[in-house]
């Protein structure tokens, strides 16, 4: 505990006086007339393919041609699937081409969408897929992340995260390339 | 061996003149991507407002802030370490790895395990550690150093990329294609990250109230490494923590804005407590940081998010590279932090700036870069990690100015000689001719023109 100590002390002798925390009026922050429309074209811009529609019809065709073509799939839309996948080890999953899964809510400024521990049952499920499917009830879009935060459980689950497309990389000269180590493609249904 | 200067390193950077245009145009190119995406928010400046005061009352009342996240973190069943210094630092992890008995070792961007050598160190106790983040693997590959906090292989072009990966990865000569190299070192990667035992991440925010940190990547390597790994470890600075989960929402609103001008990074990932049968260690690094608290012209450096926004927009980092720095993190914020680390070591940093104070200007927290540049210029004259030959000529300047009428003859004498000895100016062994051309000298100084033209 030495280095504990002198840390602390240190930062204690150190620190200036107190400074008050801002009061943040998150009224200010930036609200959109169509939540939707945003939300959609932000995750274009960031390499998604969003789909909106209310009947799920886009959704089932999705499933069946991805069933069709006979890849490892999850799917944890299901709740029944869902405890079958949850011990599975990183060599076990390292086939897996697509997942689909529900988020909690989605953010219209910048795309993103809350997934808990609780949905994906499996941490590593959204990341080692090569294809991701999100599904978000429109109900479920905020405006900023100000308005997120206030609605999501942070410390319900052991970890939650926000995506907000597929992985990507600029690392080369700059030149965009998407599909870095998470999932290659991000496929979003607004139902 | 010596340390080349800021100035010498970036002679050499600047040697190639169409590379240096272009890394000085692609890092403009990120500064407006980020104000695109600034324009977007009408209460920016508001955001900066708050995340400044957030830091400076979190700076103001971090020891509390400190044990209530280790509280917190303790109780959700991660483990907490303290490193006073980067040799304890190491030391832990080393212990980590050790007493676990395991040694595939995969680690996601960490600009404090760069600052710490911890690859060096482990290096040098037989345990190699992969690099996953796709700019830093290419430049581990190489044996070289991160030229960017947030673009580590920003210095290199495409054919580099190309011939180090054909050497390590075998892939096609001559194939340049981003697409095609990206790929091949995800295929390569993903093998990697599925055999690992311990994943070694950095953290950009610790919340206080809930024990949690946040890691934001945009190529998902942080959470493939963890996920897959039984052990993770995540390694931050004392000054990363923020007291609320509700202050996330301004920070992560602010960082890739700042950053890349996206609107925010692919994966932000909260770490509340290890997965059942996973290890979670945190490792909380001093390593200067309480004494740069102490000194209060420079304490408000530590509420830096490594955006890099005060690279892309500085016009010495574009043009000197980030090599130039000899620091893990370059550029004008690199120049306020490394001589609190090491000032005679660093004492050239403070003066790679014109102090232009863009840096200033777009720093989403609103640190007084410039000021603080200018600031350090001082103490490090003061303490006389100065250049005997800048220092006489400080000196000279400064007593010549000091005396009109000494000033008004030296002037005198200077623009006669510039006319009729110009060799005497123009010559390489002056260092204000370099790249420049020398004006004409004109025939009156201002004030005999204003006596007789007023």
């Amino acid at each position: 505990m030495e280095a504990r100590e002198k840390i602390l002390q240190a930062v204690t002798a150190n620190k200036p006086d107190l400074i008050e925390l801002p009061e943040m009026d998150l009224s200010q922050a930036v609200r959109y007339s169509n939540l939707v429309e945003q939300f959609m074209n932000v995750l274009k811009a960031s390499g998604a393919d969003t789909f909106f529609e209310n009947s799920g019809n886009l959704l089932v065709t999705d499933i069946d041609s991805v069933k069709q073509q006979g890849d490892f799939m999850i799917n944890l839309l299901e709740k029944d699937e869902r405890q079958e996948w949850e011990e599975l080890t990183a060599s076990e999953l390292k086939g897996l081409d697509t997942c689909y899964i529900r988020a909690q809510l989605g953010v219209a400024e910048n795309g993103a969408m809350w997934i808990s521990e609780e949905q994906m049952s499996n941490r590593l499920l959204p990341f080692i897929c090569q294809h991701l499917v999100i599904v978000l009830d429109p109900a479920d879009i905020v405006d900023n992340m100000h308005q997120a935060y206030q609605q999501i459980k942070t410390g319900h689950n052991g970890f939650g995260v926000f995506i907000a497309g597929p992985s990507k990389t600029a690392d080369i000269e700059q030149n965009l390339v998407i599909g870095a180590h998470g999932a290659r493609s991000l496929r979003v249904y607004v139902i | 061996m010596s340390i080349k200067t800021h100035a010498e390193a970036a002679q050499e950077f600047i040697r190639d003149e169409p590379r240096t245009d272009w890394h000085d145009e692609t890092l403009w190119f990120v500064r407006q991507k980020r104000d695109k995406s600034v324009h977007t928010l009408p209460e920016w400046e508001l955001l900066r407002d708050w995340a400044s005061r957030i830091k400076n009352h979190t700076l103001s009342n971090l020891d509390h802030y400190l044990k209530s996240f280790e509280n917190n973190a303790i109780a959700n069943g991660i483990k907490i370490h303290w490193a006073s210094d980067a040799e304890e630092h190491n030391r832990i992890i080393y212990k980590i790895i050790a007493d676990n008995k395991v040694c595939k070792i995969v680690k996601s961007k960490s600009m404090l395990t760069e600052e710490c050598h911890l690859n060096e160190y482990l290096k040098d106790r037989g345990i190699n550690t992969l690099d996953t983040d796709l700019g830093e693997y290419i430049v581990q590959l190489r044996k070289e150093a991160p030229s960017h906090i947030v673009l580590p292989a920003i210095h290199l072009k495409r054919q580099d990329v190309s011939e180090t990966f054909h050497e390590h990865l075998n892939t096609e000569k001559g194939n340049y294609d981003p697409q095609y190299l990206a790929a091949s070192a995800r295929h390569h990667l993903r093998e990697r990250f599925i055999e690992a035992d311990l994943a070694i991440t950095g953290v950009n925010f610790a919340v206080a109230e809930s024990g949690s940190f946040v890691v934001c990547t945009n190529e998902g390597n942080a959470d493939m490494g963890v996920h897959s790994a039984n052990i993770h470890v995540a390694c931050m600075g004392i000054e990363k923590l923020i007291p609320k989960t509700e202050h996330l929402g301004v920070f992560l609103r602010l960082l890739a804005r700042s950053a890349t001008g996206q609107p925010i990074t692919t994966y932000s990932s909260h770490f509340y407590k290890p997965r059942p049968g996973q290890q979670m260690h945190i490792v909380i690094v001093d390593n200067g940081r309480s004494r740069q608290l102490g000194r209060a012209d420079f304490r408000n450096s530590l509420k830096c998010i490594r955006c890099a926004a005060c690279f892309n927009t500085c016009p010495v980092y574009r043009r000197s590279g980030g090599h130039s720095y000899h620091s893990t993190v370059a550029g004008p914020i690199g120049s306020i932090l490394n001589p609190n680390l090491d000032m005679k070591a660093n004492s050239d940093l403070p003066f790679a700036s014109t102090l232009c104070g863009s840096c200033s200007n777009v720093c989403p927290v609103k640190i007084d870069i410039h000021d603080q540049l200018w600031k350090w210029r001082q103490v490090v004259v003061a303490n006389g990690y100065v250049g005997k030959a800048k220092k006489a000529g400080m000196h000279g300047a400064a007593w010549i100015l000091s005396n009109p009428r000494i000033y008004r003859i030296s002037g005198k004498i200077g623009r006669w000689v510039m006319r009729t000895f110009p060799f005497i100016i123009n010559h390489p062994l002056n260092v204000w001719y370099k790249q420049r051309e020398m004006p004409k000298a004109p025939e009156l100084s201002f004030r005999d023109w204003f006596k007789v033209n007023q």
